[in-house]
């Protein structure tokens, strides 16, 4: 009997980076280190030749949403705003590997979102042309083109709810979230930046509306400025100062099947059934579940949540319906009223905040940390981030992805 | 029974997992490292095997099992794989079902624990569910030949089958793994039901079924994986896990090797040893890593003629021509002929379910393993997975359990003398924590097998600057293969805490994550597939409208039809057939798919004020009005209209696709907000139908089927529900219009449904219409549809309908909102009508907004809204759209593109209102 050798992954640096002691103070404390507190604190060197930065992680480095998501990547979304700041994610994606010289498995295959009804139909249409006229790679195809990208796509009429069309972005893809964490936080440290793990943050320091600083668990820091990167708890840390973010967190989960000889090679999203999925780049299938139903902190969600994902994921792709789920996780997605995020200044000085990505942020990485280094280096928002301000809840200029388009990730 | 293995047939006997059938047929090289190409072998018996996986081919097929978990039947066939599962094309046809159980004590593994628990806690009266993952109970009493209660182990498991059968209350469920392990006690379990039974498995029985159990209070008697110990080339077919070794020569009645050498750091080992010897294996040496080992073992040992030798390590091994093992080097540099390496490092108590349900672990020195802390939940933990060894021990364990966990669902207990243990060695000199022998070599010190991890890879991340396991793992990618991590989880912390001089305590293990063992993805699915994928709702009227050719539409669950094609006709034609039939004479539409809530009590009225944008307390019994709702942030939501019938009884109608979000969306309010509210509310959609009469010849069609009822616009004005018999049959009449045609509804019980729309039918060239009429109908009145011609960011004003928004009520919800900056623009997104500017081109919906002439190729090209319907306009004969334009109100005149796939089409913006806009058509 010969079996096949499968080829290794290409192998992470040598060195990542070295823990560091927390000193008394800095120029700027990033709290939470997941990708966008990581790719921040990159920036913020990078681009603003600010270094005197520490990244306070209450666990492991990117041990949360980060380390659990599906690792989806795209930037077709409908409105001019969301457009602006995912393509200007994707852009920077596209150039990632060669900035921060490591591999971080950014793989452009593509992702298709499926249209189950005529309702389906129109707004990816509608969303197509919006791409294309904002300068995003979109297309719209038919069920057979589907098939083509995606043979083991069932699209026959025969099924509880046929596969109408799909509309597709071929610069889109997946990365290994792991080592986009990974890259970011060795070229951040080799700047200069302290990261530290295991440092809670459990308040902030001010003075008058001022912020000045953090308490954590090792005792205070302070700092010039200080920037929430905590996804859904950034709410509870603003609470110490009587501001309330609308955030609600809901946990989200996540499955991996064994590793199989490859059946896909690009990601197929159907919002309308709940799945997603990709074979990642190991073999194993990798499909996202849909949010639970309650709020809540707890990085487990349940169990029929995944038994109803799967019985759509077999009407889509039967050959799937003898592989097995290996592991399942959940991950906490805080969201916002209009689903989209918030990011930049707040009524405090001194004081960022950058959340409310749900379940979507892992793509924005590269872009949300450009352009949230830029909103704290220069103590005014990035025209890009501008849209997405706190203020927006106030005035009502919501940018509802949601409603209009009811595609995440 | 004969199976095949990549084509060659082998024998196999009754009791044989394919594992053990493989071994006795000497196949010694059954994969290969994924990466490295090494040749592998069996390196356990259960479910801690990390090397040989295979894909079923035989039955309904498996992409990648453990050849230690498959039972041997006549006609299995294998193919063997190298680190990869392979999906098999073929359709799955086996049936998958799903069985729910509620018991006020779970005992989770039937081993000597777990049995003892469930008779103690059975014996109280408790309803009990043992459930064991084994073909047979027993556990690792299986292999072992201690004599309990007088009975050898075998005698003594049945003796227990029978008691535990003889209770009432008591389930015994084999061939069963419990899998997950929830909040509240939920546990999830697999069942395998006919796998083992081959080609005798009946076709009425589902393949597997997946449990969904509700404990009261659950024991965990799970027991304990043997741990390795990594050392150079000790991936080689031959190595195996020292009981698994013995597990083979005892329970399975093959021989693991003919010349064995032993290498332990526990008592554990010693005694593997010793069945290995009695078991007919040569031992030719026996290696401990502690300095002190137990007596009892030295002895039995020595009195076979085997000497321990303390402080001492394997440094490598030697492979012959195949690969397999051929001799064993010693850290004395002895070179030891052997063909079988027993390895056992120690016991990992299998703590998965423990921590999943959110209990901690700690590190025991005394058992030299992850133990359970304190419990989350109601959780009761007994026998080897709380560290215990001597078999004595662990059957008072379970007993104690069992009686613990019934005392607290509230029974009395009286707890079951222990049963007496003979022939068991007692363990008595401490295990150690070891983990790897360090070697130059490190990168064939294997620490997963599957991953092709090793010792250089853990080195490599510590040196990367990683410490915690979780990084570790994911810069090695240990514990991440098809093994879930159980061969190599607790190693690969022992050698990074063996690396850098950290205890255990303090890296801790990785999060343990469901499921237990693997869960296909058709057994999730269960009988969810094909039509059940997800109810499909069809109205009452549905057969009906199969008969006369409908197409369907799906319209969330609903299937509604969508055009009603005469033959040869295309949907064009059928749809321009219809709408003339609605314009100029009667035509007839199922409506029963809109969400029906009835509302009864004092307070609807003041609920309806609060949750609609007008006011619908001063509505007169008998009438009917039309209402928006909006979120909390303005935008409208849902619409339809809502009769009262009586006093304190209303009757709401909501969107098709909407009907259980607006149900949910009232009880939230009156269940959170306003508790003091009198209002009940009950979805009433599937007992009512409604059947739409439409057009200018829809009273004389009316008149005629419900004679005594005053259908004259006086006696029956617009806007009002009447009682009346249709066609003989008790029925409630509406006249509210969506087309802006004189229109009634016609709403009876389900049962009746299908006869009045018959009666209705048969009252005269009535014309069937579907949902894409009922579209071009109320488009051409400038009607929006929730959700195509908004999308959650629109609001009333938008819609042109500023005058649904009361002005003068204190609250209701969006109110607020609309106060907002933004909100109160007045050049915000508005709805309006387009037409094509040749007069001919249908412009397609989703096709975007912008300036006449614009630069299409030079992005970004400013949009300034969106074609949310677009269709052939009878009543007009030119196509027509409705659009959200930005200030749109005040744009109608204005010529502009619309962009559909990279395709201008040069549009006038008009009123959405393009047909009879002073609505006089709707009295007849
Ligand atoms: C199951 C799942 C699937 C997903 N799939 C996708 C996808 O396919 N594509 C996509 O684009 N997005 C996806 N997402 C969303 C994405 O993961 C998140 O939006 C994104 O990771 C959030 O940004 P982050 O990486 O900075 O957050 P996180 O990684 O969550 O970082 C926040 C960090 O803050 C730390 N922290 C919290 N409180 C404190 C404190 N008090 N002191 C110090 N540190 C603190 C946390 O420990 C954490 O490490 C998914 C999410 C989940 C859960």
């Amino acid at each position: 009997m010969t079996w096949q050798l499968t080829p290794r992954l290409p192998a992470q640096p040598d060195f990542l980076w070295a823990e560091a002691e927390p000193k008394a103070s800095y120029d700027v404390i990033i709290v939470g280190a997941g990708g966008h507190g990581l790719a921040t604190a990159y920036y913020l060197a990078k681009n603003h030749g600010i270094t005197n930065v520490a990244v306070l992680e209450r666990g492991w480095l990117a041990g949360g949403n980060m380390a659990r998501n599906t690792t989806i990547i795209r930037s077709n979304y409908l409105w001019d705003e969301s457009a602006g700041i995912y393509e200007h994610a994707l852009k920077l994606w596209e150039g990632l590997e060669a900035d921060l010289d490591c591999e971080v498995a950014f793989s452009q295959r593509g992702v298709l979102n499926l249209a189950h009804s005529l309702g389906d139909v129109r707004e990816g249409r509608r969303r197509v042309n919006a791409n294309q006229l904002n300068g995003v790679d979109a297309e719209w195809l038919t069920p057979e083109d589907v098939q083509k990208i995606a043979p083991i796509l069932n699209i026959s009429t025969d099924v509880r709810y046929p596969v109408l069309g799909a509309t597709f972005q071929p610069r889109a893809g997946i990365a290994k979230h792991d080592w986009v964490a990974w890259g970011y936080a060795r070229a951040a440290h080799a700047m200069g930046v302290d990261l530290i793990q295991g440092c809670e943050v459990t308040g902030v320091l001010r003075e008058g509306d001022r912020v000045v600083g953090v308490d954590t668990v090792s005792g205070p820091i302070r700092a010039g400025r200080v920037a929430l990167a905590a996804a859904g708890h950034s709410s509870v840390i603003t609470a110490s100062l009587g501001l309330r973010l609308p955030l609600q967190s809901f946990p989200l989960q996540a499955l991996v099947s064994e590793l199989l000889e490859q059946v896909l090679d690009t990601v197929v999203m159907s919002n309308a059934v709940h799945v997603y999925v990709s074979q990642a780049h190991k073999g194993e299938l990798v499909m996202g579940a849909g949010i639970d139903g309650y709020v809540g902190y707890g990085q487990r969600g349940s169990f029929p949540v995944i038994e109803h994902q799967m019985a759509a994921a077999i009407e889509l792709f039967p050959i799937f319906a003898r592989a097995h789920v290996l592991r399942t996780w959940g991950g906490i997605v805080d969201v916002s009223p209009d689903a989209s995020p918030i990011v930049g200044l707040t009524p405090f000085e001194g004081l960022y905040v950058n959340c409310g990505w749900g379940t979507g942020g892992f793509k924005a990485t590269p872009g949300i940390g450009w352009v949230f280094a830029d909103t704290i280096a220069n103590d005014r928002p990035h025209p890009l981030a501008q849209p997405f301000a706190l203020a927006r809840f106030a005035d009502g200029a919501l940018i509802d992805e949601h409603g209009a388009a009811a595609v995440a990730h | 029974m004969r199976i095949t293995v990549d084509g060659v047939q082998l024998a196999a006997r009754p009791g044989d997992t394919l594992a053990s059938a493989l071994l006795r047929a000497g196949r010694r090289v059954l994969s290969q490292g994924i990466y490295t190409g090494r040749p592998r072998g069996l390196v356990s018996a259960g479910v801690e095997e990390s090397n040989v996986f295979v894909q079923v081919l035989s039955g309904s097929g498996e992409p990648m099992v453990r050849a230690t978990e498959i039972e041997a039947y006549d006609g299995l066939r294998v193919r063997t794989l190298a680190g990869k599962g392979l999906l098999p094309d073929e359709p799955d046809e086996a049936r998958y079902d799903k069985t729910f159980a509620h018991t006020d004590v779970l005992v989770v593994g039937g081993g000597p624990a777990g049995l003892m628990a469930a008779l103690a806690a059975g014996e109280s009266g408790a309803r009990v569910l043992l459930i064991d993952d084994q073909p047979r109970l027993g556990g690792r009493l299986l292999a072992s030949r201690a004599i309990v209660d007088g009975l050898a182990v075998h005698d003594w498991v049945s003796s227990m089958r029978d008691r535990l059968q003889a209770l009432p209350e008591v389930t015994v469920t084999s061939r069963t793994a419990v899998v997950g392990y929830y909040d509240h006690n939920y546990l999830v379990a697999v069942e395998r039901r006919t796998d083992h039974l081959g080609s005798a498995a009946p076709a009425t029985m589902a393949r597997h079924r997946l449990w969904n159990i509700r404990a009261g209070q659950v024991v965990l008697a799970t027991g304990a994986h043997e741990r390795s110990i990594a050392f150079a080339d000790n991936d080689r077919p031959g190595i195996m896990l020292a009981h698994s070794a013995t597990a083979y020569a005892w329970r399975y009645g093959c021989r693991p090797g003919r010349r064995a050498v032993v290498f332990g750091a526990h008592d554990g080992a010693l005694a593997a040893a010793v069945e290995l010897a009695d078991a007919g294996v040569e031992v030719a040496a026996v290696l401990d890593v502690r300095d002190v080992v137990g007596a009892d073992f030295a002895a039995a040992l020595a009195r076979r003629g085997i000497s321990v030798q303390t402080g001492a390590t394997v440094s490598g091994t030697l492979a012959d021509d195949d690969g397999v093992l051929r001799a064993v080097l010693t850290s004395a540099g002895e070179t030891v002929a052997a063909d079988l390496l027993a390895v056992s490092g120690g016991w990992n108590p299998a703590v998965e379910l423990f921590s999943q349900s959110g209990g901690r672990t700690f590190w025991s020195e005394a058992a030299a393993g992850f133990v359970p802390d304190t419990a989350a939940q109601p959780t009761h933990c007994a026998g080897v997975l709380t560290g215990a060894v001597s078999l004595a021990r662990v059957l008072s364990e379970g007993a104690g359990a069992g009686a613990e966990a019934a005392r607290a669902a509230g029974l009395d207990v009286t707890e079951p003398a222990t049963p007496s243990v003979e022939g068991e060695l007692r363990e008595e000199a401490a295990p150690a924590a070891y983990f790897c022998v360090d070697s130059a070599a490190e990168e064939t010190v294997f620490v997963d097998l599957q991953r092709d991890a090793t010792l250089h890879d853990i080195r490599r991340a510590v040196g990367a600057g990683l410490t915690s396991v979780e990084h570790i793992k994911r810069y090695t990618t240990i514990g991440t293969a098809a093994d879930q991590g159980r061969g190599s989880g607790v190693l690969a912390v022992g050698v990074l805490a063996q690396l850098s001089g950290r205890s255990m305590a303090e890296i801790g293990t990785t999060t343990y994550r469901p499921p237990y063992t693997p869960i296909s993805f058709a057994l999730l699915a269960g009988r969810d597939r094909g039509r059940l994928a997800d109810p499909e709702r069809v109205t009452a009227i549905h057969d009906w409208h199969v008969e006369h050719g409908a197409v369907f539409e799906d319209v969330g669950q609903w299937k509604r039809p969508w055009f009603f094609p005469r033959p040869a006709e295309s949907m064009d034609e059928a749809v321009r057939r219809e709408c003339a039939a609605a314009r100029t004479g009667v035509a007839m539409m199922d409506a029963s798919t809109l969400g029906t809530i009835e509302l009864q009590g004092a307070d609807v009225g003041l609920l309806l004020d609060r949750l609609y944008t007008n006011v619908f307390s001063s509505l007169k019994i008998g009438s009917v009005r039309y209402g928006v709702m909006c979120g909390p942030d303005g935008m409208v939501i849902d619409d339809g209209t809502t009769a009262r019938l009586a006093e304190d009884r209303w009757l709401m109608s909501t969107t098709t696709g909407n009907a259980a979000k607006i149900l949910e969306w009232l009880e939230e309010w009156l269940q959170t907000e306003w508790p003091d509210l009198d209002v009940r509310c009950t979805s009433v959609t599937d007992q009512w139908s409604t059947v739409v009469l439409v057009g200018p010849r829809s009273r004389d069609t009316l008149e005629e089927l419900a004679p005594e009822l005053d259908c004259s616009v006086e006696g029956f004005p617009f806007m009002t529900v009447r009682q009346a018999a249709v066609a003989g049959i008790p029925a409630r009449i509406m006249r509210v219009s969506f087309s802006g045609e004189l229109a009634y509804e016609i709403t009876v019980a389900s049962w009746y449904a299908l006869a009045v729309w018959e009666a209705v039918f048969a009252a005269g060239e009535i014309t069937p219409y579907g949902t894409e009429t009922m579209h071009v109908l109320r488009a051409e009145k400038g009607y929006p549809i929730v959700g195509q011609d908004t999308d959650g960011t629109v609001t009333p004003q938008d819609l042109g309908m500023g005058w649904i928004v009361s002005k003068k009520k204190p609250d209701f919800v969006g109110k607020r909102s609309f106060a907002r900056a933004d909100t109160s623009r007045s050049d915000r997104r508005q709805l309006v009508g387009v037409v094509p500017v040749d007069g001919r081109s249908r412009v397609a919906e989703g096709a975007q907004l912008v300036s006449h002439g614009a630069v299409l190729t030079q992005p970004p090209v400013a949009m300034h809204g969106h074609v949310t319907s677009s269709y052939h306009s009878v009543a007009l004969g030119t196509p027509f759209a409705l659009a959200l334009l930005d200030a749109g109100a005040s744009r109608h005149g204005e010529v502009l593109d619309a962009v559909d796939d990279g395709h201008a089409t040069a549009v006038q913006v008009v009123s959405p209102v393009p047909y009879d806009p002073d609505g006089v058509r709707r009295d007849g």
